[in-house]
């Protein structure tokens, strides 16, 4: 059986047990991928978030896929307004959403018409029955119904009139109108809070607090999740509930974060331990807007948010607080990375520390905005005019960010570089269990803050600490050390204009030293290799989850295979050049045109298998194990 | 302590064209910097590209020479991580109001506590003699040979429609008067532009001759003093007064005193400022020098300070163990 189970733990025992619990056939499963699909009014994201925290605070392991139309208001009842959330959850440690999902709820035709194809041959369909109607049916292109004309045979099918029962349950909760509706997601909820024997409390405790002030609503969504509930428990054609045990997690204490979430508590936590007060700008931009949502709320850690006019003032003010002594970020997806260019060559040659986050998306230009793709590692390692490098560092999964961020810091800080950070859409808005980190263990970040004169009673702005070749930080205030930095070729040691045209090797070579100096100063590529494989498969960024899943089943189904994560894409890891010479051949699988597959043939003279995919959808477990065992020849 | 005009200067050598209005301008505002209470390290000069924006490199204080056009962005940043220090932005015409348009009237919107020096020569400088979003139309440079087609700006009224809390306007070869807007640009809190006219002796020498020339000057410096009627010419023969909605020049002696203008720089409303600003739409007879506006808004860098302080106030300094653990953790054993 195919399974995304994590390679490094152990198996879970065999799944399938089926018990009863009070005349309800129980059914235990290891795992379940659930959908639920809507209109995009609907309230799927919530009631997909809701599902998710219940399941984490039960103990599941577990993995989201939210996935949104592009228009914020699509017209209702069609294709494009089908928005969906994805989950898996399971009992013991995995890796990704799932591919194919057991569960789907489905709101509207037009959801089932968009997801049906995905559902798995046994799965579970909850569907909001009153909404397939003629007007529905034709905006979805069925020609008939669904679900009378046989589509549907073989699943296991449960009609809800939802619409009735959510207004038999709001009832007198004060809300009235096509409000009442609105509350239906809650009754779907309950249902299937019901179906995995899971309790209300989570869920309620939630509304109470999310919408506490607005009773009404309240009293409405605790009494549609309480219909939602109890039709499961009292309504004949559910006679079957699915078990998922807690996971045997690592101990440790969990939370359920996305990406952008962790990455903002990262850089927050890298603010803490550098001393350094953070600013963060940025012009508003899907996936990577939340951010700064996120950071602005946290103002008493001494966070400063900036929304700018635009994402080259937004790059601009980072530099000017990094300049007044600032921890700097700015974060943007990729139309912005571009626009932010000019200024982030000006922070490479004026040596400034600051940190430009990337969320990439479906490019290029608006491309699909709401949806992944990893299409930017060129534009982060090469785009910038001049001979500009700078370290790139990505995330791999949600709840890497943080760590991810922090690094970024440590490294901008420690070599006075820019840094670029690439997250995508889908470690965004993806969350998963996170096991907290010790905070009193995290590193401190030493700043090479500059305190007085380094030059007999002069201070020289470009004098260089020789081990990593970075110069000091002198910040407006400090007495003595009034200097001039700027985008003209500085002469090495005074930062004096200077026009020599040796001295432009030199800087040029020195900043491109600094910069390739870092690959000493990061862990080393881990490759996990149980079987002595010819093999190799490499990740970067969020295929992470995928790849790794895909080996181990490739590895279950006999395959010897090699994996490794490259969490450092610029400068590379120092032991490259042996891992990559260890085997014959090496798999790439990217959501881009094979970047970074060019990237390791040009610097390493290896050949590389790139498999690429660029369909704004993450890459499946099922397919990079199919790949593995294709390449295997089995 | 105090300060002399020499420790304002730098050890480099000032790189600008022999007879060009900036190094009058850089010596008015190092003679400036020396007459304040202020200390050295807390004045960070911030520049984009041109001519003009070689400034940082000639003073003596914290500075950074940018990139074309960005320098309110990168200033709103500096300004904003750090609300004491006292940040200035030196900018040609082209840097300000053509590539960097959008920095600078998003930076005189938010009200950012700063100091832009505009100085407007009315042409590309260092790239050697284009025109400019503030040429004039018909004007012929190496980029249009047969007369610009383009319409300009009266940055004066751009300001002011940025809603910039303090506009002024000055010449380089007016020392006294360039100082007394600097000094009233300093005093302010919040964004103050200066613009500055600057003769660019090699590309466009003479385009403020109608203000600077001997002959000349008299009939056409329109001073605009704060709570003085506005009168003009070499004795006073002119004076300005409402016609319509829009402000006029007219003979002095044609008017009663009463219906001369009172130049009100500290009106909240800023239609008058406005009114005067359409007065002349560049150097070319009768235009307004002096403080348009000069009235106080709530600083950007401030507010956002005191967001800081009081989310401090309220919640206690953060805790980074509380932030992991705000969405509510679970535990496994
Ligand atoms: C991105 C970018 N585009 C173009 C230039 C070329 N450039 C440098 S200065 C300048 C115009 C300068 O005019 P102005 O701002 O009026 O300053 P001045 O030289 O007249 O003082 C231009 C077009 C540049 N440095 N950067
Ligand atoms: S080109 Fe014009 S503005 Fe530039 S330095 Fe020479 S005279 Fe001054
Ligand atoms: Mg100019």
């Amino acid at each position: 059986m195919d399974s995304d189970h994590n390679p490094v733990t152990p198996l879970p025992e065999a799944p399938g047990v089926t018990g009863t619990n009070g005349g309800v056939t129980v059914d235990r499963a290891d795992r379940m991928v659930i959908r639920f699909a809507g209109d995009s009014g609907d309230g799927m994201q919530l009631a997909g978030n809701r599902f998710t925290d219940a399941a984490a605070i039960f103990g599941n392991d577990l993995a989201t896929l939210p996935t949104f139309p592009a228009e914020i208001r699509a017209p209702a009842g069609t294709l494009p307004g089908v928005s969906s959330f994805q989950l898996q959850i399971a009992d013991w440690d995995i890796l990704t959403p799932g591919d194919r999902p057991g569960v789907l709820v489905a709101m509207n035709p037009a959801a089932l018409k968009v997801h049906l194809q995905d559902l798995r041959e046994d799965g579970i369909l909850l569907i909001n029955e009153e909404a397939f109607d003629e007007r529905n049916l034709h905006k979805a292109g069925f020609e008939t119904n669904p679900l009378d004309d046989g589509t549907l045979d073989g699943f296991d099918v449960h009609r809800v009139p939802m619409e009735t029962l959510t207004k038999a349950a709001v009832k007198g909760s004060g809300v009235s109108g096509r409000a009442v509706l609105r509350s239906k997601n809650f009754l779907a909820l309950g249902l299937l809070l019901w179906m995995f024997g899971r309790d209300t409390k989570v869920t309620a405790d939630w509304v109470r607090k999310k919408f506490g002030r607005i009773e009404p609503v309240m009293n409405a969504n605790l009494a549609a999740l309480k219909a939602g509930y109890n039709y499961g428990i009292t309504t004949e054609s559910f006679a079957r509930q699915i078990e998922v045990r807690p996971a045997a997690l690592p101990p440790g204490t969990y939370t359920n974060v996305n990406g952008n979430a962790a990455l903002s508590w990262g850089l927050i936590a890298a603010s803490q331990l550098s001393g350094l007060p953070l600013f963060y700008a940025s012009y508003p931009i899907t996936p990577a807007s939340e951010i700064l949502h996120e950071l602005v709320r946290h103002r008493n850690f001494g966070v400063k948010t900036f929304q700018a006019e635009d994402e080259i003032a937004a790059a601009g003010a980072a530099l000017g607080a990094a300049f007044a002594g600032s921890l700097a970020v700015t974060g943007t997806s990729g139309p912005g990375l571009s626009l932010k260019g000019e200024t982030i060559s000006l922070a490479m040659i004026t040596e400034m520390p600051m940190i430009i986050v990337d969320v990439q998306r479906g490019g290029p230009s608006t491309g699909l905005p709401t949806k992944p793709e990893q299409s930017d590692l060129f534009l982060a390692v090469w785009g910038r005019h001049g001979e500009s490098p700078l370290p790139v560092i990505a995330a791999s999964s949600p709840s890497d960010a943080f760590e991810v961020a922090i690094e970024a810091a440590r490294i901008a800080v420690k070599y006075m570089t820019p840094v670029i950070l690439l997250s995508d859409g889908y470690i965004a808005t993806g969350s998963e269990p996170w096991r907290l980190p010790d905070i009193a263990s995290l590193p401190h970040l030493e700043v090479p803050f500059a305190t007085g004169p380094n030059a007999g009673d002069q201070f020289l702005p470009y004098l260089r600490d020789l081990r990593t070749m970075a110069r000091s930080w002198a910040i407006p205030g400090m007495p003595g050390l009034e200097h001039r930095i700027g985008g003209l070729e500085k002469e090495e040691g005074t930062g004096n204009v200077s026009y020599d045209p040796a001295n432009h090797q030199l800087m040029t070579d020195i900043r491109a030293w600094k910069v390739a100096n870092i690959a000493n100063d990061i862990p080393e590529v881990e490759v996990d290799d149980p079987d002595g494989a010819d093999l190799l498969v490499l990740s970067w960024g969020s295929t992470y989850s995928a790849v790794r899943a895909g080996v181990g089943n490739a590895r279950r189904k006999g395959a010897k295979v090699a994996y490794a994560r490259v969490r450092y894409l610029s400068p590379l890891p120092p032991n490259m050049t042996t891992v990559l010479s260890s085997y014959e051949q090496v798999l790439i699988p990217e959501m881009n045109n094979g970047q970074l597959s060019r990237m390791v043939k040009a610097e390493f003279a290896r050949p590389v298998i790139s498999y690429s995919k660029v369909e704004g959808v993450p890459f499946q477990f099922g397919e990079i194990s199919a790949k593995i065992m294709e390449i295997a020849g089995r | 302590m105090s300060y002399t005009r020499v420790d304002f200067q730098t050890d480099q050598e000032v790189r600008w064209c022999p007879g060009c209005g900036d190094y009058t301008i850089l010596a008015a505002v190092q003679n400036f910097f020396a007459g304040l209470d202020i200390k050295r390290e807390n004045v960070v000069f911030v520049s984009g590209i041109g001519c003009a924006a070689r400034f940082p490199y000639y003073m003596n204080t914290y500075g950074m020479h940018a990139i074309h056009g960005r320098a309110p962005a990168i200033a709103t940043g500096v300004a904003v991580a750090n609300p004491a220090l006292s940040v200035w932005v030196v900018g040609g015409d082209g840097d300000f109001l053509s590539i960097g348009g959008n920095h600078l009237i998003h930076a005189l919107r938010r009200n950012i506590d700063m100091t832009l020096l505009l100085f407007n020569n009315q042409i590309y400088g260092l790239t050697k003699g284009q025109y400019s979003p503030t040429s004039e139309t018909g004007k012929t440079t190496k980029s249009s040979p047969a007369g610009s087609i383009d319409y300009p700006f009266n940055p004066i009224s751009l300001a002011l429609g940025a809603e910039a809390t303090f506009v002024a306007r000055t010449l380089d070869m007016d020392r006294n008067h360039t100082t007394a807007m600097l000094k009233a640009a300093h005093a302010h809190r919040g964004s103050a532009l200066i613009e500055i006219y600057q003769n660019c002796n090699v590309f466009n020498d003479k385009a403020f001759i109608q203000l600077t020339g001997k002959s000349e000057r008299h009939a056409n410096r329109i001073d605009l003093v704060h709570g003085q009627p506005i009168v003009f010419g070499a004795n006073k023969e002119k004076a300005v007064v409402w016609d319509g909605g829009r402000a006029a020049i007219v003979d002095r002696a044609s008017v009663s005193p009463s219906q001369i203008i009172v130049h009100d720089a500290h009106a909240e409303d800023a239609s008058a400022a406005f009114a005067l600003s359409r007065l002349a739409h560049g150097p070319y007879g009768p235009t307004p020098l002096g403080i348009f506006r000069d009235v106080y808004r709530p600083v950007y860098d401030d507010a956002l300070q005191d967001a800081v302080t009081r989310s401090t106030a309220a919640r206690g300094s953060g805790d980074l163990g509380k932030l992991v653990t705000s969405l509510g953790t679970w535990t496994v054993e």
